[in-house]
């Protein structure tokens, strides 16, 4: 039954990602050439909603529905993980158009090939692990 | 009996349809996209979709080669059954209640997209949401859509681990809870973004 809830919300991420356009390759390209708002309004408006709703969750405890803690633990700051990693996955995102949620979405739509683009990813994250202790973080 | 009495109850449930066939407005779509965030945050999880590369590492055998797959596998059970859905939910969208028109993008970035020999949205047979030209399986055995394909999906499993986040994890969930690691992270999202669409893509699909 638990599991069924994370199904369900998956479906609804997977609708709304098709019916705002999110997964169209075309959309990203559009952004990252600044050539509409539409990309950034998304982003922008998921960000403003959800960080007016995180400030209030922490400001009135808000709990998990099984009183545990929200999972918002703050994130150890350093540069060169999230810069090096960000800029390769920005490389990765313009060139296929999708990030990792799409990915899956444009699988349920029938575009057979972003498999490859999956299965690429995979590899990535595991080529990832072998490197890590070589890499700076 | 007058036609618009008669049209009437005819015209709402195709006025519904159309509500939810789309394309849907940003701010409706972002809203959405943060309640779905939220969701997650109360059943005390966080909306991160990369972290399932990693678990389909795990499940492969990935533990025999790095401890970085050394991981129980079960408690991602849940966000396989996310991205499972978001793969139904794609499904749905598209098939049984499509999108009425391809994707309207600006004119400038089709011209752009000409430019360098991919069609527009409303050439594609997607109705716009991947190009033909990258993605249709008959085109895959070329070099540039080998680069495309496998780089580009190799970079994002990758690169989204090393930043420890993708879109979901950082450029919402880390920005909404305001850390300062997923604003730099972010950051550099757009300057491979920018370095690729502007420079690497218009070399790429001439190969």
């Amino acid at each position: 039954m638990r599991y069924l809830y994370y199904l369900f919300v998956g479906i609804a991420f997977g609708f709304v990602m098709t019916k705002s356009e999110a997964v169209s390759w075309y959309r990203i390209q559009e952004m990252f050439r600044f050539e509409s708002f539409h990309m950034y309004g998304i982003i922008g408006t998921a960000v403003v909603v959800g960080a007016i709703g995180v400030a209030l969750l922490k400001r009135f405890d808000v709990h998990a529905y099984d009183g545990g803690e929200l999972s918002l633990k703050d994130k150890n700051l350093s540069v060169p993980r999230y810069l090096f990693g960000g800029i390769i996955f920005g490389l990765g995102w313009a060139l296929t158009g999708a990030c990792p949620g799409p990915m899956f979405t444009l699988l349920g739509q029938g575009v057979w090939m972003i498999g490859v683009v999956i299965l690429s990813s995979v590899a990535g994250t595991f080529v990832y692990g072998l490197l890590r202790d070589r890499l700076p973080h | 009996m007058s036609p618009a009495v008669l049209v009437h109850p005819v015209n709402r449930p195709q006025r519904m349809y159309d509500l939810i066939a789309g394309p849907w407005h940003w701010a409706v779509s972002g809203f959405l996209i943060a309640q779905v965030m939220f969701a997650l945050l109360y059943a005390g999880k966080s909306f991160g979709v990369s972290a399932n590369l990693r678990t389909m590492c795990t499940i492969a055998g990935a533990e025999k080669y790095s401890d970085f797959f050394r991981i129980d596998w079960r408690e991602q059970r849940w966000n396989l059954l996310f991205i499972a859905g978001a793969v139904i939910g794609g499904f749905i969208a598209y098939h049984l209640v499509p999108n009425p028109e391809p994707v309207q993008i600006s004119e400038a970035t089709i011209t752009h997209l000409r430019s360098i020999g991919i069609e527009s949205p409303a050439a594609t047979s997607t109705g716009g949401f991947v190009p033909d030209s990258l993605f249709a399986p008959e085109n895959f055995l070329t070099l540039r859509n080998l680069i495309a394909l496998v780089l580009g999906g190799f970079l994002i499993g990758f690169g989204t681990r090393w930043a420890g986040g993708c879109t979901s994890g950082h450029a919402i969930s880390g920005l909404s809870n305001l850390q300062l690691p997923s604003l730099i992270a972010v950051i550099g999202f757009f300057i491979g973004g920018l370095l690729m669409s502007w420079v690497l893509l218009p070399i790429i699909v001439q190969l």
